[in-house]
């Protein structure tokens, strides 16, 4: 294992997440601001009815778990190309765990947030 | 001797390089976006979570919440920044299957990529604020 910090501890199965989790978050990007975009001036009734239907509640559960991976592996990327010793001197190493921390707590707290406001 | 350990050039020297390059530039903008996405994250949840809660508050979020200007700015920009990255992620899984990816296609793609990306900006612009 090269990296502690990565999400899977595999830079090729990094690869592969980052990958796919990209091409849900475009896809559920397209439907959910195309909806929008064709019902202009919408109300509740049509936006909660969409929002809520099974396959949505479960299209978005998919596109909230595809942000967490996202988010991760593209924020541990820049992390660990800019926060290092080499562009920033002896204090990197400490700031850049401190701001991976920071960086997986708030991923989580989206992770919860987002299923709760469609599954609690 | 000749010295074979990797240089470090001044900031200076790669700005001046890199921004010439719409390769450079679009692949920092990538990154600058998704920074920007991720800290905004709370606000768009916070956004859907008033829209779907009930009708009151779906009411609240669209009178009083788009009602001010900050809370549109902030929208905008997180859109800026989804649509960027959108197109520039689309550009970088066509060269994961070898699309536009030698030196003269890439330049052409990046160039493509940062006018879509700025034209559909500047129309979520005008699509949120007014």
């Amino acid at each position: 294992m090269k990296s502690a910090t990565g999400l899977t501890g595999s830079g090729s199965r990094d690869w592969v997440v980052q990958r796919i989790s990209a091409i849900v978050l475009a896809l559920y990007t397209v439907v959910v601001f195309g909806w929008i975009i064709l019902n202009p001036n919408f109300g509740y009734e049509a936006w909660y009815g969409f929002m809520m239907t099974l396959p949505m509640k479960i299209f978005s559960l998919l596109a909230v778990l595809s942000l967490a991976g996202h988010a991760w592996i593209g924020l541990w990327t820049v992390l660990t190309d800019y926060v290092t010793t080499r562009q920033m001197g002896s204090g990197a190493n400490g700031l850049r765990l401190v701001l991976q921390a920071a960086m997986v707590i708030a991923v989580f707290v989206f992770t919860v947030w987002g299923i709760q406001i469609f599954w609690g | 001797m000749k010295s074979n350990r990797p240089v470090n050039l001044s900031m200076g020297q790669v700005l001046s390089v890199n921004l010439r390059s719409p390769v450079a530039i679009a692949s920092i903008l990538h990154r600058v976006s998704g920074i920007i996405i991720f800290l905004l994250i709370p606000v768009l949840l916070w956004l859907l979570q008033g829209s779907l809660a009930s009708p009151e508050s779906f009411a609240h979020v669209r009178e009083t919440v788009f009602g001010n200007i900050l809370v549109k700015l902030v929208v905008w920009v997180f859109l800026a920044g989804l649509i960027y990255h959108f197109f520039a992620g689309i550009k970088h899984l066509l060269a994961d299957v070898g699309v536009a990816e030698e030196l003269k296609s890439g330049r052409t793609a990046a160039t493509v990529m940062l006018v879509i990306s700025a034209i559909s900006i500047l129309a979520a612009f005008v699509w949120v604020m007014f």
